[in-house]
């Protein structure tokens, strides 16, 4: 049950002379640290952090914890985010000794195990995207971006080729071209059809010896898959550019087509959505890219390489010749890798078939079930998500997507995506996933239908269960309180 | 459900996929294994590596064994916390957006800075982040001085970073341990974007912040600081050291070491520059009844908003782990802050002081250290970290892993051998480490 005093701040629940957390007398000579290091180093007091007795932090945050949805606890169909069951056989053996107390510069004689993990997610992760050489040292999927597009740059810029232009959809998520800036590109957009896919004609228009690398999300924001994709990829090379697939939706296509073998050339993966890394409310994530064979020189360094010598394989960190360099410290978000290995190792190849499977099942479900009542303009049939529009109940009655949203809360669901992709009027972009069972979406859709039948009056003020309503997010940053103060 | 949908099999589903585009075989995967044999499986490997919790470990480089309180992982495992995603939802995210609210507030009080966003990837893309945030406040590309002594992985995420911007990365030599300011002085020009200057340093040693950092604001370029978290407990803030922006590696508050990640990426600035900031950043504002609550804020500088002009890419940050940092620093407090700062610091001293007497070791660099220094073999510095191995101890990383530091340390970086003392470790261990090495 809700503790509903509980949002004091840290600060203020903080007590003088409070502590939680207690070490052992120091058992070395009782030099004092004035003697170690200079004063003029040293500062006068430790910062002034709040003073709390173990209780106090484990209530604060517990009830704090009970202010949030999640997916453990509630329907999260929020689109193109993939919010899947995290088995729970992840936590527990990525905890384990020998895994999640490994650093990362120990000896490799004591990482055996874990290299040796490492490589065969390398594998996989290559035969899933039809695309053999993979680096995983990428923290998220605009990081797996922007090292893809530093990478294609290298090889450009190791042929001799100035290519200086990134295209992309209208439809493209916003990392894609802040990725492409990063990375030094010019950055074309697209506007694309009506239909939401690629116009052929106007991207043929945009290319030339200048393009480097088009960008693409497929299935697209829409859910749709983008049938001109070969043909999109044949443009691409035939002016010596390459094509980049933004992995957000492989939901929808594993085991069923590859982006190597429609024509990407690079790609990214959200472990932390296609293959079950929690999403610890905004991350960790990982972000792994997989590229073709003439890229693999330039990929970051390290990778996990495998030589056999009598038999026995025996794995090692190396760095490719003509490598990027780092994108980051260390090696990668591994605890996040571990739990899509072990997602890979539980599933099999006709397991993960048949998560794509459901998931368009599911997706294509809720679509018909509500198809009468919001509509969706583009596709017959969707893949793993669908982009509905409230439009027509804004016109009856003044419902929109947001009051449609924000009443679902009241009714114990996470909001669907609103108001993106753009191209949708009064969009609520929903992915169900494969974990949700048909009694689920079914009371889903009751409720959406519930909602509908509700007066306006209500439904803008909503939501009305939640712990707070409606904040002002004008005032947030008109006045940007970004700390507590005294 | 297919009968809603209309169609005869899950396979006319798919229709849209043309098909000849389609897989006609298998993924050649692994075959699948059931919760058993996968707890089996994994328990095998497992057992193939050694982490700490199966050697002693004095392992540092940026990453440290300090102790995690259990209450961390009791938090942080919360179903809420960890399943839930990205709070862009305010109704239905106000556990995590006042947990970000009180991160953004403790890394303030942590270095004296005014504003954190709610966090980055890891300790070198944080500072790349600043990097390229000071190019954008001074509107100067074409130069940033680093020193020799910074973590030769973030100088080379740097280089990744910067290299088509025809940006120049100076370097300020380091081969006493430490730079020289008057040579900082000498490097820093008007055309220079930014400073960073590691304090404690890769090496441990103290650098001389405040000095370089005032040569910094003469000449117009920013003063971002490279600090280490748990220093802050005994050290000078960032802020009262003349910072405009300070980053960190936030591992060292409550984060397991996990073979390099996830990690914490800590990125705090100066009010003027809040709209130049990467990442995500949580506000304080009312609701419709006008109860204080908390939501995502400045959207305008970020990817999904922006797009090319965004202030990053960045869009997943590190969530989970910033709550384990408040978590860790909301359990210390002011005073366990210091004493793990303390203990760390004085346990690191008297194992340099066992170790230098060891014959054949020496103490690389005679500078004030923090809790990490470098010694130095006269024969092989690998072959001395193998000897603690046999004992049962891990020591390093050896200096000659990183390419990029031959040129701080010469032709010699075989001999040098970086060793942490945090915390965790006892008099035992450090003595039983010393008396291995005069085997």
């Amino acid at each position: 049950m809700r503790n509903r005093q509980a949002t004091n701040l840290l600060f203020e629940l903080s007590q003088p002379g409070r502590r939680a957390a207690r070490y052992p007398a120091c058992d070395v000579s009782a030099r004092p640290l004035t003697e170690l290091l200079p004063a003029h180093q040293l500062a006068e007091q430790p910062p002034d952090l709040p003073e709390l007795t173990e209780p106090d932090v484990i209530r604060h945050f517990t009830n704090l914890s009970t202010l949030n949805m999640s997916v453990d606890t509630h329907f999260y169909p929020l689109g193109s985010c993939t919010m899947k069951y995290n088995p729970k056989r992840h936590e527990r053996l990525a905890s384990l000794p020998g895994l999640v107390d490994l650093h990362p510069y120990q000896d490799e004689a004591s990482q055996k195990g874990m290299l040796a993990i490492l490589f065969e997610l390398q594998q996989m992760l290559g035969e899933i995207a039809g695309l053999p050489a993979v680096s995983l040292q990428p923290a998220a999927g605009a990081h797996g971006e922007m090292t893809a597009l530093l990478t294609a740059a290298a090889y450009f810029h190791d042929r001799g080729e100035k290519r200086t232009k990134v295209l992309f959809p209208q439809s493209a998520h916003g990392t894609n071209p802040a990725s492409a800036a990063i990375a030094g590109f010019e950055c074309i957009q697209l506007k694309g059809r009506a239909d939401g896919f690629v116009d052929l004609a106007e991207l043929k228009a945009n290319l030339d010896d200048k393009t480097a690398v088009f960008m693409i999300t497929n299935p697209n924001t829409l859910g749709l898959f983008e049938r001109d994709i070969s043909k999109i990829a044949h443009l691409l090379h035939d002016v010596g550019g390459l094509v980049y697939i933004d992995g957000a939706n492989m939901n929808a296509i594993l085991g069923i087509t590859r982006p190597g073998d429609f024509g990407g050339d690079m790609m990214h993966y959200n472990v932390h959505k296609t293959f079950t890394g929690p999403h610890g409310s905004g991350g960790p994530g990982a972000g792994p890219i997989a590229v073709r064979d003439f890229l693999a020189d330039y990929l970051p360094g390290p990778i996990v390489t495998r030589t056999q010598s009598g038999g026995a394989d025996r794995f090692q960190l190396t760095t490719p010749t003509k490598s990027i360099g780092r994108v980051r410290s260390q090696f990668g978000n591994v605890g996040i890798l571990l739990r899509g290995y072990l997602y890979l190792r539980t599933l099999g190849a006709a397991g993960l078939k048949a998560v794509s499977e459901q998931a368009v099942l599911n997706a294509n479900y809720l679509r018909s079930k509500l198809a009468d009542v919001l509509p969706v303009p583009h596709g017959e049939r969707c893949m793993h998500e669908f982009v509905a529009s409230a439009e027509k109940s804004k016109t009856e009655n003044g419902i929109t997507a947001l009051d449609i949203a924000k009443r679902l809360l009241d009714y114990g669901y996470y909001a669907p995506t609103v108001y993106f992709p753009q191209i949708v009027p009064e969009a609520l972009m929903v992915e169900p996933t494969e974990t949700e069972s048909q009694q689920t979406l079914d009371a889903f859709a009751e409720t959406i239908r519930l909602i509908l039948s509700e007066s306006p009056e209500l439904l803008h003020n909503a939501p009305h269960e939640t712990p707070i309503s409606r904040p002002d997010e004008v005032k947030a940053g008109r006045q940007l309180l970004l700390r507590w103060k005294r | 459900m297919l009968k809603t949908v209309g169609v005869k099999s899950v396979d006319e589903l798919f229709d849209q996929v043309p098909r000849e585009l389609r897989l006609d075989r298998p993924l050649q995967l692994p075959p699948a294994l059931s919760e058993l044999e996968l707890e089996s499986h994994l328990r095998d490997l497992a057992s193939q590596n050694v982490g700490v919790s199966g050697r002693v470990s004095f392992l540092g480089g940026g990453i440290y064994d300090h102790f995690v309180p259990a209450a961390v992982d009791a938090i942080a495992g919360r179903s809420e916390f960890y399943t839930a995603y990205t709070p862009y939802q305010a109704e239905a995210s106000q556990g995590s957006l006042q947990a970000f609210f009180e991160y953004q507030s403790l890394i303030c009080e942590l270095t004296g800075m005014d504003v954190s966003n709610a966090s980055l990837y890891e300790g070198a893309s944080a500072m790349v982040e600043a990097v390229l945030m000071a190019m954008r406040v001074t509107q100067r590309r074409g130069k940033v001085v680093v020193l020799g002594s910074l973590h030769p992985e973030y100088r080379d995420t740097l280089t990744t970073y910067v290299r088509h911007l025809g940006c120049e990365i100076v370097v300020v030599p380091t081969p006493q341990g430490t730079a020289d300011p008057g040579d900082a002085s000498r490097l820093i020009d008007d055309r220079t974007a930014a400073v960073v200057v590691q304090h404690p340093n890769f090496f441990g040693c103290l650098e001389s912040p405040r000095d370089i950092f005032a040569v910094a604001k003469q000449r117009g370029a920013l003063s971002i600081s490279v600090f280490d978290p748990i220093s802050l407990g005994v050290l000078r803030r960032p802020a009262e050291d003349g910072a405009d922006i300070a980053v960190a590696e936030g591992q060292s508050l409550g984060i397991p070491l996990q073979y390099g990640g996830p990690y914490l990426g800590i990125l705090a600035c100066r009010q003027e520059f809040v709209r130049q900031m990467p990442g995500r950043l949580v506000g304080e504002t009312v609701d419709r009844f006008g109860k204080r609550c908390f939501v995502l804020t400045l959207g305008t500088r970020e990817q999904h908003i922006r797009r090319e002009k965004a202030t990053s890419n960045v869009c997943t940050n590190q969530g989970l782990l910033a709550l384990r940092a408040t978590v860790y620093l909301s359990l210390l407090g002011p005073r366990g802050l210091r004493e793990v700062a303390d203990l760390s610091c004085r346990k690191a001293h008297y194992a340099a002081e066992q170790l230098a007497a060891v014959a054949g070791l020496e103490l690389a660099f005679a500078r004030p250290f923090f809790k990490e220094f470098v010694i130095r073999s006269r024969g092989n510095a690998a072959e001395v970290a193998q000897r603690a191995r046999i004992a049962g101890f891990d020591i390093g990383p050896a200096l000659n892993r990183f390419p990029t530091l031959a040129a701080e340390c010469g032709a010699s970086t075989t001999e040098y051998l970086l060793v942490a003392v945090t915390e965790s470790r006892t008099k035992n261990q450090i003595d039983n480490l010393a008396n291995s090495l005069r085997k």
